[in-house]
């Protein structure tokens, strides 16, 4: 019929698809624009910032920069032999600019890093530079070589080569105990320098353990808060979200005083007749104190999902169990337990994400075997200054969490994250 | 939890069993912040509880170390206190504002692309503190607000922001828009409309979003070590030094006012809790 195909027209004649399409774009717009404020605020305080980590983290330019005429003329050197008097010539000229500007240091702590034996090197070829010992009119080649054996040796020139280009994975290799050696082949330190990966299994163990114990923990108390009588889960909700509210450091604080070797829970286990007095165990500075400190603070992170899930499941569901002929056991484990999963699902990785970044009480209460990988990566920003290495750590275990983080988005979605 | 009187042997061994265990777990929550109060009142330098008094010898407790963190010599605290209160005050205004206004716009259901935007907003809860920290110092560094108080508050907005868009966007999901189109309707326009209508009834989720970000604030040590310089020392960052060198029992004073802080922050978000749940309808 032709009243159908007609289009329908709004009272200023446009048609009612334009009109509405109008509106909807205009109310998005809207609907945008107050959000817009703080992504903005987000994208340049926060999310750039987290970039600009990626790009320090495998930026190499500082040698790119140093030695622009010697890379240039190695491009032809095959790698094989020592390189030729071109070569040596560029390398030269670019030394003597970089010890006009009092860069020479800089260029040495580099190549160092690289290939052991260049601090000494590159110092005898300064102060013959500085006492304008070499002779430009001659062979540079021959005069350079006489300064030092090892500028003789092809592998200082092979490693020199290897800092070329303006980005390197080095970084990210080292977190994972690697390098690349000299036939730019990647290979694992030696057995007795391998720091990062104890750290990294002992960061994910610690989270994993941290997590199961929070379960194992968090589940009857949410389960007894779910099922008693208003009036009594009330207060004692109060157990729950006390130590949720309250200062980390104060709780922090607390096991330190609990867990010393003159303290409560020591005092304690002399008094049932646990351990004797003279030989009461180190429970702190160790991975126990960082075990029992952690659980304490993240299980009310537990408890609160959980409890949130609890609260919505009708007991009636457990007397049907019951009343059809399951016991007490079974209807729990057939009935009530899978429909908590969306529960532990989000309280367990929420412990998780948590416990991975974990920082201020492995390093107050952890001692040198209960430290964690966030513990190094503030070890490199504020002690050893190393920032590009703690931004490649950063993000890797910032890879990590993404990844958990996305797993929860699937499973229950950011918005459905229930505070208090 | 009384148990019928058929129950059979074994489950009434579970029972008990099982009341034990949650008893030992609420122990183990909450005795900890009970260990500080009485040694925080120790009379004596040593932090475990002396002959005196586990006799309940009035003369080993004192007010000594409360009275040392108020008037003692050279000591932070006073200035660590004013800071914490200055940045936490200017932080939570911060999140609040920001916070809630973008919780509008993710709220109506023309926003676009509202998953990843949501991600977005809620990331800084979500990446670790110290990698949070990393970036936002670098950050602060190149703006030359490293070691003030405004990079500080800054910083502080960022981990704040995430709580507040959470609890109003929750606050807003049991929200009834047509009080909204009636407002329009009666002439009024959009701000007054907010202020007089859409506000009163998310005060609640507001509030409590803006206590999460108070408390964010008031509790940061991790950002606030990579940021501050020692005029902008914090409660947390000096009881995080004092940790470090030598648990002295001013700290246990210390942390007495803060476990009396936060009992009072956790009453008001309690009732603020209620109130909202009231308002929005919702009867448990």
């Amino acid at each position: 019929m032709s009243s159908e195909t007609k289009q329908i027209l709004t009272t200023d004649g446009i048609p009612l698809e334009i009109s509405l399409k109008k509106a909807e774009r205009k109310n998005k717009i809207k609907a945008f624009l107050l959000v817009a404020p703080l992504l903005l605020f987000l994208i340049i305080t926060y999310i750039f910032p987290i970039g600009e980590m990626f790009t320090r983290s495998i930026d190499d330019k500082m040698i790119t920069n140093m030695l622009p005429k010697t890379f240039k003329s190695m491009e032809t050197w095959d790698g094989k032999e020592l390189p030729s008097e071109e070569v040596f010539a560029s390398f030269l000229s670019d030394f003597k600019i970089l010890v006009e500007k009092k860069e020479h240091g800089k260029l040495a702590q580099r190549l160092n890093k690289e290939k052991n034996g260049f601090n000494t090197i590159t110092k005898k070829l300064f102060r013959q530079v500085k006492r304008n010992k070499i002779d430009e009119t001659q062979s540079i080649k021959e005069q350079i070589m006489k300064v030092h054996k090892r500028w003789r040796n092809v592998e200082y020139w092979q490693a020199i080569k290897r800092t070329a280009p303006p980005y390197t994975s080095a970084k990210y290799l080292k977190a994972m105990d690697m390098y690349l050696n000299e036939d730019n082949k990647i290979t694992q330190v030696s057995e007795d320098r391998r720091i990062h990966r104890i750290l990294w299994l002992r960061t994910v163990e610690v989270a994993f353990f941290v997590t199961v114990f929070c379960f194992l923990m968090g589940y009857p108390i949410a389960h007894l808060l779910a099922t008693l009588p208003m009036k009594y889960s009330n207060l004692l909700m109060i157990c729950v979200l006390l130590p949720f509210w309250t200062s980390l450091l104060v709780r922090t604080a607390s096991w330190m005083i609990l867990l010393q070797q003159q303290g409560v829970v020591n005092d304690f286990f002399v008094l049932i007749g646990l351990v004797s007095d003279d030989n009461r165990p180190e429970m702190m500075y160790n991975k126990v104190g960082t075990y029992v400190a952690m659980t304490q603070i993240l299980l009310p992170f537990m408890v609160l999902p959980l409890y949130s899930v609890m609260k919505t499941i009708s007991p009636s569901l457990m007397r049907a169990g019951k009343s059809l002929g399951g016991t007490p056991f079974v209807a729990f484990w057939k009935v009530y337990f899978p429909l908590t999963i969306p529960g532990i699902g989000a309280g367990c990785l929420l412990v998780f994400i948590l416990a991975i970044g974990y920082y201020i009480t492995p390093a107050l209460v952890g001692g040198a075997s209960g430290t964690l990988i966030s513990n190094q990566i503030a070890y490199h920003m504020k002690t050893t200054l190393d920032w590009s290495f703690a931004s490649a750590m950063g993000l890797m275990l910032l890879g990590g969490v993404l990844v958990i983080y996305w797993l929860y988005n699937k499973l229950v979605g950011v918005d459905n994250i229930k505070l208090g | 939890m009384a148990l019928p009187k058929y129950t059979e042997t074994r489950y009434r061994i579970w029972h008990y069993f099982y009341i034990a265990i949650c008893t030992f777990v609420f122990i183990f929550l909450i005795a900890p912040l009970f260990v500080i109060f009485p040694l925080s009142f120790n009379a004596e330098e040593f932090l475990v509880f002396s002959e005196g008094m586990k006799n309940l010898d009035p003369d080993a407790f004192s007010l000594r170390w409360y009275k040392d963190m108020v008037y003692g010599t050279k000591n932070p605290w006073g200035l660590a206190a004013k800071n914490s209160f200055i940045i936490a005050i200017f932080a939570t205004l911060g999140s609040v504002i920001l916070g809630t206004v973008a919780a509008l716009g993710l709220s109506s259901r023309h926003m676009p692309f509202k998953g990843i935007i949501m991600a977005t907003l809620i990331s800084p809860m979500i990446v670790p503190l110290i990698i949070s920290g990393v970036a936002i110092f670098f950050f602060m560094a190149k703006a030359g607000l490293a070691a003030t108080h405004t990079g500080i508050i800054l910083a502080h907005i960022i981990l704040g922001t995430p709580f507040v868009v959470i609890t109003v966007t929750a606050t807003l999901s049991g929200f009834d828009h047509s009080v909204t189109r009636a407002a329009a309707s009666l002439g009024s326009n959009p701000v007054n409309t907010f202020m007089k209508v859409t506000l009163p009834l998310i005060l609640p989720g507001v509030i409590s979003g803006g206590l999460f970000a108070f408390v964010t604030s008031f509790d940061e040590v991790v950002v606030v070590l990579f940021l501050a310089g020692l005029e902008n020392t914090t409660i947390p960052i000096q009881m995080w030094t004092g940790l470090r060198e030598q648990l002295s029992p001013t700290i246990l004073a210390v942390a007495t006012c803060l476990i009396v802080l936060s009992t009072l922050i956790l009453i008001s978000a309690e009732l603020l809790r209620r109130r909202s749940e009231r308002l929005r309808g919702i009867n448990r």
